[in-house]
């Protein structure tokens, strides 16, 4: 811990993503892919529930119509440009992905977080449901939510978060258990702290970077889980769109247009994928117990 | 602990859990929804919804219907399907092999591909064939299965017209989404076994340089060997659940392929409660089952683990 | 215990105190067995004075310590502070105790925050019984750190860049922080360099002087003891064996064990190496459920079949010395 510390303060950020190529990339690539999203209206020509029927199924090409600028990455069957809905469908693809992670992460770590400090019957009970839950088909249990809420966006936020907080709770509760028995903690019990500044103060911020790693990566997990659903036409809905659901939509024209579905596969593929291996950078850097290869 | 008292242990837990799936998704679809809204028309009569109520029993106390449905739940007897107006189990034995056969293919060649790949990627550690996997194995893992599918079939049943589009019958049905479907699992599964190598090319370069016999080699080979069938088995086990729990249902809806897959996501979109009730209860119950054979597979591969 | 209490304020009290760790038991299952790590304990410690814990590693002493500062829950018995008992402390009460009474690690720098600044650790106890804040913060802490001799310029530093020493006093400064009057110093020094073992022990003397603490000093090096405190206490395997006026038990060591313990202790002198020692053979008795009788009678030479069978008890044998052995011993070695 001591090395790790002293490592810690010399060590710039900078110079630890210079170690890490592939993390480094990644971690820019994300960022033009979340401004893009971000100023999705400068960046488009289009709105993207603007059709134009007379130019449908149009293949993607940098020459300008004559009814504007050019469909870089082609029309949908309903002459919407693909580049648009493709960032406007990100908005939501990552919204849900992010809010699920988000507020899983805060459920999951506040138990896990219990679980761990207290112990007892406390602990056994919060690890008893996440076993139940482990073992338990939670696909099947969000299609049910889905199916007695009915489609779209919040209703698949909902389904999603059934799912999203057994792993925050066990990594929490582990990394609890390690610092609970340490001197630290005994320590602010000898001055009078109280078990919520002792809980908050100083174990939360000893284990936020294996938290923050599990948040990254399960965040690219539920991009795809948002994608799985909107395809099977479960999340959202139209008007609204998101990258499964252009995938779901465009595959009927798979044959005359297959770009429809090309795009939107690619960058649920690249998001991803960049998530990923950020999030194995910060495990790697920053998580004294991880193995350093 | 005994293995027998284990295995015992892990019953009862299975029991447990599925006892309390059930539960869980009928209070959804009891309080959450309305079964006899959706099973009427909106212009449905007074009289008629009436009717229904009293027919599905649900004008009776909820802990009476509780108790009512999970006593037939226990005789597997799940009613008529709402939609297929035929019994559940029926329906369910009429798709859940086909979709069982499927998961298999896909485990089987996931690890017939990554195993003997992942070694020689951490032979030729570096290398064009080592990058290569690399990519390979991080686009399994990354992009969607569905999306994965209608590439495959983009180009090996419409450009190439090697393999149908969709259905079921031949051989030829299984390939595209059997790969499909092998695709995550099987990058996965690379990745461990490169990793699993690397470590023990490692140790082996240690050991010849303090000039070791051969057998002490051929002994570090065998424990890399258990280490990536446990992680194998683990892996395997766990994708193979959850593929049967419904995962497999976006690639099964690609191919048209009349599985279980495809059968969750019918009774989603018809609102099929009893249906789902009776495939809740039967994939948690797989899925407990899998859990366990995979802990058992483990020890038995792996000696220190002992129940 | 009324003989010395004339002397001296009683500051706490320890009364019939068993401190038993489960291990094996789980959720719903009895402990299939018992760690005695304090067992049925009774010492004084006098207000203003030290009192020092001796034994060997794993006799309890630690355990002792943290059970005198109710960081532990007791198995049984009591533990007086001021008069009452801590183990019955309302919140309100037990807030201010913990105040009154702080603890010194081993290794203090493990029992910070590696992620605050020297600053922060010192001042905590301030900040949280609300003590002082902003300005007036700052300037108690560096106030403290000039006690404990250190600039008051390391607020500011991270602890990681501190010597061990220097890690230490920062402990210190933050035990001494809310003015309490009682610290139990959990071997402060055990895990030093020599060199800067002196400078450790001579500040938290002069700390004890200038701000009347009183000390729980626990260690297992008898000679530091001896130097820092007024009253000794030696425990074996969870057991009080003597206990009495440091003075008092250098000149009479009435149980064979504390022989043994001042008799390990290396002769300073070469020319006397010829001086008669007893030495201490075997090994320590495991404090898992031990069996009745005597602890020490496996390693003692007095021990008699009675010894095996029978708990001796803690009596008063001289005034204000209070020995556990049925054998009339009286230690004769020779020691420095």
């Amino acid at each position: 811990m001591a090395n790790q510390a002293t490592s810690k303060k010399k060590v710039t950020l900078a110079d630890r993503f210079r170690y890490n190529k592939a993390a480094l990339f990644s971690l820019i690539v994300l960022i033009v892919i979340f401004l893009m999203m971000l100023f999705a209206e400068q960046v488009t020509a289009y709105r993207p529930t603007q059709g134009d029927l007379y130019a449908r199924l149009a293949p993607p090409s940098f020459a300008a119509t004559e009814k504007g600028p050019a469909h870089i990455m082609g029309t949908d069957q309903l002459g919407q440009d693909v580049y648009s809905r493709l960032l406007y469908g990100g908005r939501v693809s990552l919204t849900v992905g992010f809010v699920v992670a988000f507020v899983g992460a805060l459920i999951g770590i506040t138990l896990g977080m219990f679980a761990g400090y207290f112990g007892g019957w406390i602990d056994m009970v919060i690890m008893r449901m996440v076993d139940v839950w482990s073992s338990s088909p939670t696909l099947l249990v969000a299609l049910t939510f889905v199916m007695v809420l009915g489609p779209g966006k919040w209703n698949l936020i909902i389904a999603l978060l059934v799912n999203s907080w057994t792993l925050f709770c066990r990594m929490a509760r582990s990394q609890v258990l390690v610092i609970r028995s340490s001197a630290m903690v005994e320590s602010g019990h000898a001055i009078g702290a109280s078990t919520n500044r002792i809980m908050f103060r100083h174990i939360m911020p000893n284990i936020i970077s294996p938290l923050v790693t599990t948040f990254v990566l399960e965040l690219a997990h539920f991009i795809n889980a948002e994608s799985n659903l909107s395809f099977l036409g479960f999340g959202v809905q139209p008007p609204d769109t998101s990258w499964g659901l252009m995938i779901g939509e465009g595959r009927k024209y798979l044959t005359q247009a297959p770009w429809i579905v090309l795009f939107p596969g690619l960058s649920i593929g690249v998001t991803v994928l960049c998530l990923n291996l950020v999030g194995n950078w910060i495990r790697d850097e920053f998580d004294p117990l991880a193995v350093k290869q | 602990m005994g293995m027998g008292k284990y295995i015992l242990q892990r019953l009862a837990f299975t029991i447990l859990v599925v006892i309390g799936i059930s539960i869980l998704v009928f209070v959804l679809t009891h309080v959450v929804g309305n079964p006899v809204d959706i099973m009427l028309p909106l212009q449905a009569t007074m009289e008629q919804r009436e009717l229904l109520t009293q027919q599905l029993g649900l004008d009776k106390p909820m802990l009476e219907q509780l108790r009512i449905f999970l006593g037939e739940a226990v005789r597997l007897d799940f009613g008529l399907s709402w939609w297929q107006r035929r019994p559940c189990m029926e329906v369910i034995f009429d798709d859940l092999p086909l979709t069982a056969f499927l998961i298999f293919l896909a485990s089987a060649l996931s690890v017939v591909v990554a195993i003997p790949l992942g070694i020689l990627a951490a032979y030729r550690r570096g290398s064009i064939i080592d990058r290569l996997l690399t990519v390979f194995s991080l686009s399994g893992i990354c992009l969607p299965p569905f999306w994965i599918g209608l590439m495959l079939m983009l180009v090996f049943s419409v450009k190439l017209g090697w393999l149908p589009t969709s259905g079921t019958g031949t051989w030829k049905h299984l390939v595209l989404p059997a790969v499909a479907i092998a695709f995550r699992p099987m990058g996965h599964l690379a990745q461990i076994v490169r990793f699993e190598m690397i470590q023990q090319l490692n140790a082996l370069y240690v050991i010849t340089a303090r000039a070791k016999g051969v057998d002490e080699i051929v002994l570090l080979f065998r424990h890399a060997l258990k280490n990536i069938m446990t992680s194998s088995i683990t892996m395997i086990g766990n994708d193979y659940a959850k593929q049967l729990g419904g995962l497999s249902a976006s690639v099964e809806v690609v191919f048209g392929f009349p599985g279980f897959g495809r059968l969750i996501s019918d009774t989603i979109e018809n609102m099929d409660f009893p249906l789902l009730q009776a495939e809740v209860f039967f994939v948690a119950i797989i899925v407990c089952l899998i859990n366990l054979l995979v802990d058992i597979l483990y020890a038995a591969f792996d000696p220190r683990i002992r129940y | 215990m009324t003989a010395t209490e004339t002397t001296a304020k009683t500051l706490l009290s320890v009364r019939q105190l068993k401190k038993y760790f489960p291990i094996g038991g789980g959720m719903l299952k009895k402990a299939k067995s018992n760690v005695h790590a304090v067992d049925d304990v009774t010492l004084d410690v006098y207000a203003g004075q030290t009192l020092g814990l001796v034994g060997e590693s794993g006799c309890g002493k630690t355990t002792m310590g943290r059970l005198a500062l109710k960081l532990l829950p007791k198995t049984s018995g009591e533990v007086f502070f001021q008069g009452k008992d801590i183990y019955q402390y309302s919140g309100e009460q037990e807030k201010e105790f913990r105040t009154k009474a702080q603890l010194i690690f081993q290794d203090s720098f493990s029992s910070f925050d590696n992620r605050d600044k020297i600053g922060s650790i010192i001042g905590e106890p301030l900040v949280v019984h609300n003590v002082c804040r902003g300005s007036e913060l700052d300037d108690r802490v560096g106030e403290l750190l000039r006690t404990v001799g250190l600039k008051p310029e390391l607020a500011a530093e991270f602890p990681h860049t501190l010597a061990a020493g220097q890690k230490q006093c920062v402990g210190i400064a933050r035990a001494i922080a809310l003015k309490p009057d009682f610290i139990v110093c959990d071997e402060p020094i055990s895990a030093l360099d020599v060199s800067v073992r002196a400078m450790v022990l001579n500040l938290l003397k002069d700390l004890q002087s200038s701000q009347q603490l009183t000390y729980m000093f626990i260690s297992h090096d008898i000679r530091v003891v001896r130097w820092l405190s007024s009253h000794i206490a030696v425990m074996y395997v969870g057991k009080l064996v003597e206990y009495g006026e440091t003075e008092e038990i250098f000149a009479h060591r009435l149980h064979p064990y504390t022989e043994a313990l001042l008799c390990a202790v290396p002769i300073e002198n070469p020319r006397d190496r010829h001086i008669k020692r007893e030495i201490l053979l075997g090994e320590v008795p495991s404090p898992v459920d031990p069996p009745p009788g005597c602890r020490f009678a496996a390693r003692c030479k007095l021990a008699t079949e009675r010894c095996s069978k029978e708990d001796p008890p803690l009596l008063e044998r001289r005034p204000g010395h209070w020995v556990s052995c049925f054998e009339d011993f009286e230690g004769e070695s020779e020691i420095s």
